[in-house]
């Protein structure tokens, strides 16, 4: 057995569930001590530095951090990171917010590069590399900038407002955006001579239906992205009293919503799959139901039902789903007779695709399977040096925060490329481990855990909110309800760390964990991980979390910690008469472009 | 510095026949010294108790003056509980003890509280074979009063002022094999795996059972040249050997097979089962046990474990054949049995 090598900063990142499970690594604790404490510019501003949207992620983030949240793991429920991130930006101060801005160079470096596309991971590379002194131009076939964050969440998910503040803050860095521009040729961008171009473009072409009846019910079925988008932009303003819904996503729901708001009287949301497998988010389940949404599984859509050219329901199969020792899933029929709904309008929302019509092939940019670009996975360059992908154009179809996780490492790549660097050569994350140790039993973190089950975030009046397309539905955590959510953070930023030489092995750590997460065994006889596990105070069965195995003691047992529920509750710290424990606060910040020359700089 | 443990546990946390998981059993957060041995025998005692399945009610846990009798209020919450005045613990048990049989009485006291203000209520109790578990949480000091050298503390050892010890210790193991305990053994707070089966085969013997527990006092008695500290006793253990204590119904774990076996069946039907390393130790023998601890002491070694045990014993209420039930549970008729009865008694002493 191995002694864990603590010097590797992934260690430590992995303790902090929320933060690694976030792509673009948000410093979530830090950021909730900091709402807690009142300080919403200060967190809003780490939030800013990391996600770029913290109005817009607050409202309507997939949340990866949340199912990773080690609270969830002790109790039912995790900590709500997603509407605390919004109460940062609900509560800050829009003119320390402006202040707070880099500062962008007025002598430009002499390098310009294009943004094709105006979303979040356009957005992103402008925000990396305007304060570098980079001219930027983007390109977008929208009137105003944000991409799939204005045309597809609706309103009532996220105010205009919100997500015009979010924009401007990196157009008004001098961005020059070139709105209303379907760019319908790369060859034309390239014969522009950017030094880097950047495709932020995403996955625009929705899936269709191809079945009986499809072509003479074209006048009331609708794409479901599309028509959010025609929606968004008042180009649609009405829907038929009854709609079906198909698919079982996060657009599924908006559409499912958006019809409610835009005149229909019945939303009925019809799935193939069972509802366990639909992709939306729990709670975009919940919410669309609140509303009034039915939702129907296992039927699979057979049948555009058509009388005299109109279209009058839809025709259903019911299935039910079958496992193979894989794991693999298969819809089988069960032989009931068909369902038959009736409706005015369907909205089909099934999926989408990437579609690079415009991308010549014959401009270096190797395409492969399923006719996607070939995008390195860490440098995120084409097979044409300059050229460089994010986002859902990138890899498929994902979500905001995975766009700005790509835009941030665009970035990095198109700065070193610009400066002649390999795009291979990653600046290492900045990292921080301090003792927060304050007097011999004081921590300067609250360590005391709440016991507060998850508080909910209010709701306006669903009769209200139905009416009106722009009024959003979540209201948001008030102050005092978010200062009681933020206690909930268990601090997992507070590190256990271990000084084996300094242990007497005086057992009280392993005495006081509440949650049993210490062990000193004798591992000389074990050869890896697993044999140690079962063999734990608590077997420690759920892999996913590391174990820490400490240095050789003086009875030459080792101290085991299994990370799964530590509660950072600092007690081992606290019991421990030599300070063989210490918490430590560790922060973990993922360099953004620009830090190579920083870092050179600091060698040279 | 926090004062409240957190109320989560490890979700897997086992529970016991009762349905109660360790958590059940825990008291409140200590206030004694970071890495105080006491802690971890409160802890065996938490484990002890949880393992047996024994409901916290049944329990009483009292104790006297010093660092070691503040434990009881770091384990066993919902059992009752008796701080006692300064090495007066003895005499409260017995008092409990006659008044009702039916609870198990646990008894925490310091080598302070025992050895010297307390030393003549302990040897009475032990005479007696009050049936009771009898804990020392043995450190060499005063503790609480800054470190000064204890009668348990060996000649030569210093504590952290730095001044050998001039006096003999008095060894409370000895001394309670001389004056008729019917179970003995001595531990280290450090090991748990030795510790927890004693204390349940203690729980389950009808008599006085009584266990030293070598207990580092981290703060004056942990220094290079005391014999108390925990690289010092570590490194001078030996055992007689280990015990397992196996409850009724239970299957017995096979012993390494150079070792000799020994099986005792206490009252209630479960096995104390002791897999010797010293071969030369009979633990039904008060001299046996007498001789190998004296052997261990002359090699300056300190001989842990299962000491000596009498399964067979008579505890205070068979000698005295007081009543079968506790008194709270005695009617009108039997407190006063009526003048027929009286005038019985009174003949039979004409």
């Amino acid at each position: 057995m191995k002694p864990t090598d603590t010097n590797n900063p992934e260690y430590y990142h992995k303790v902090v569930d929320c933060q690694y499970a976030c792509p673009a690594h948000t410093p979530v604790p830090e950021y909730i001590r900091l709402i807690a404490q009142g300080r919403y510019n200060d967190a809003y501003m780490i939030n800013w530095e990391s996600n770029v949207f913290p109005g817009v992620l607050g409202r309507t983030c997939d949340r990866p951090c949340e199912p990773a949240c080690r609270r969830g793991r002790v109790e039912e429920e995790p900590v709500a990171i997603c509407r605390l991130k919004r109460v940062a930006a609900d509560n800050k101060d829009s003119e320390a917010i402006a202040a707070a801005m880099p500062a962008i160079p007025t002598r430009k470096n002499g390098k310009r590069v294009a943004l094709i596309g105006g979303g979040p991971a356009s957005l992103t590379v402008a925000r990396d590399l305007m304060p570098l002194g980079y001219t930027v131009d983007l390109y977008d076939n929208q009137p105003a900038g944000g991409g799939f964050m204005r045309s597809q969440i609706p309103s009532f998910r996220l105010p205009a407002t919100v997500l015009d503040q979010e924009v401007n803050q990196i157009l008004d860095m001098g961005v020059s955006a070139h709105f209303n521009t379907y760019v319908d040729s790369m060859k034309s961008i390239i014969d522009k001579g950017y030094d880097a171009i950047f495709v932020g473009t995403g996955a625009p072409r929705p899936k269709d239906l191809k079945l009986p009846g499809r072509e003479e019910a074209e006048a009331n079925i609708h794409l479901g992205i599309e028509w959010l988008a025609s929606v968004a932009f008042e180009h649609t303003k009405a829907i038929g009293k009854k709609v079906l819904v198909l698919g079982g996503g996060n657009t599924a729901m908006d559409c499912c919503r958006t019809s409610l708001r835009v005149g229909a009287d019945s939303v009925k949301c019809v799935v193939r799959s069972p509802r366990a497998d639909m992709k939306a988010s729990p709670w975009e389940i919940e919410d669309s139901e609140r509303e009034g949404v039915e939702m129907f599984e296992n039927h699979t859509p057979k049948e555009f039902i058509v009388e005299d050219g109109k279209l009058v329901g839809m025709r259903f199969e019911l299935v039910r789903a079958e496992y193979d020792a894989n794991g693999k899933r298969s819809l089988v029929p069960t032989g009931e007779p068909d369902v038959i709904m009736e409706c005015d309008d369907i909205c089909v929302a099934v999926g989408q695709d990437n579609a690079f019509p415009w991308i010549e092939r014959d401009v270096g940019i190797e395409f492969g399977q399923w006719d996607m670009p070939v995008v390195d996975r860490v440098t995120f360059q084409s097979s044409r040096p300059n050229v460089f992908f994010g986002g859902d154009a990138a890899f498929g179809p994902e979500n905001v925060i995975t766009a700005v996780a790509h835009g941030h490492q665009a970035a990095i790549s198109i700065d070193l490329f610009l400066n002649g660097h390999s795009v291979k050569n990653r600046p290492a994350p900045g990292v921080t481990l301090v003792s927060q140790k304050m007097g011999v039993h004081e921590w300067s973190y609250d360590n005391s855990v709440a016991n507060d089950l998850r508080y909910a975030v209010p709701h306006e009046d669903v009769g209200l909110s139905v009416k009106d397309r722009k009024l959003e539905v979540e209201l948001g955590f008030d102050v005092a309800t978010a200062v009681r959510e933020a206690a909930r953070c268990l601090n997992c930023d507070a590190q256990t760390v271990f000084e084996a030489p300094k242990c007497i092995e005086c057992d009280a750590c392993i005495d006081i964990c509440p949650t049993d997460c210490l062990t000193m065994i004798d591992v000389t006889d074990m050869e890896d991980e697993a044999q140690l596990r079962p063999q734990l105070k608590m077997p420690a069965t759920n892999e996913t979390q590391s174990l820490f195995v400490s240095d050789s003691l003086q009875t030459s047992r080792v101290m085991v910690k299994d990370e799964n529920v530590c509660l950072h509750c600092g007690m081992c710290a606290e019991r421990c008469p030599t300070a063989a424990w210490d918490m430590q606060k560790f922060t973990y910040h993922v360099s953004k472009a620009g830090a190579c020359a920083v870092q050179e700089e600091e060698q040279a | 510095m926090t004062y409240l443990r957190p109320e989560f546990r490890h979700p897997q946390l086992p529970v016991n026949e009762l349905g109660y998981s360790r958590k059940d059993y825990e008291g409140a957060l200590s206030t004694l010294c970071a890495g105080c041995g006491h802690d971890s025998i409160s802890a065996a005692v938490v484990q002890s108790m949880f393992e047996m399945s024994i409901e916290p009610h049944r329990v009483a846990k009292l104790s006297g003056i010093g660092c070691s009798s503040k434990t009881p209020t770091y384990f066993l919450g919902k059992s009752h509980g008796f701080n006692s005045v300064h090495g007066r613990m003895p005499s409260v048990v017995t008092g409990a003890n006659m008044a009702n049989r039916d609870l198990i009485y646990l008894g925490v006291s310091g080598d302070g509280d025992t050895a010297s203000i307390g030393m003549g209520q302990f040897a009475h109790a032990v005479r007696r074979n009050l049936n009771m578990v009898y804990i020392v949480m043995n450190n060499g000091c005063y503790g609480l009063t800054k470190g000064q050298d204890s009668a348990t503390a060996d000649v030569g050892s210093c504590s952290k002022k730095g001044e050998p010890n001039k006096f003999e210790a008095i060894d409370l193991a000895g001394v309670a094999l001389e004056l008729g305990a019917t179970f003995v053994a001595r531990s280290f707070s450090g090991d748990k795996d030795q510790l927890v089966p004693l204390i349940k085969a203690a729980v389950s013997h009808r008599g006085f059972a009584f266990i030293d527990v070598i207990s580092p006092c981290v703060t004056f008695n942990n220094n290079p040249g005391s014999t108390k500290g925990y690289e010092f006793v570590r490194d001078h253990l030996e055992a007689t050997g280990t015990v397992d204590f196996v409850p009724m119904r239970e299957e017995i774990t096979a012993c390494y097979p150079n070792q000799t076996s020994e099986e005792v069946t206490l009252h209630d039907g479960s096995v104390v089962h002791l897999c010797k390393m010293d071969d030369k130790l009979n633990v039904r023998s008060r001299n046996s046990a007498v001789e190998r601890m004296k052997n261990y002491k002359d090699r300056g070694r300190i001989l842990t474990g299962l000491l000596y045990m009498d399964p067979d014993s008579q505890d205070l209420h068979d000698s005295i054949d007081s009543s079968k039930k506790p008194l709270r549970q005695l009617g009108e008729k039997e407190l006063c049995p009526g003048v027929a009865v009286l005038q019985n008694i009174n003949d039979s002493l004409r």
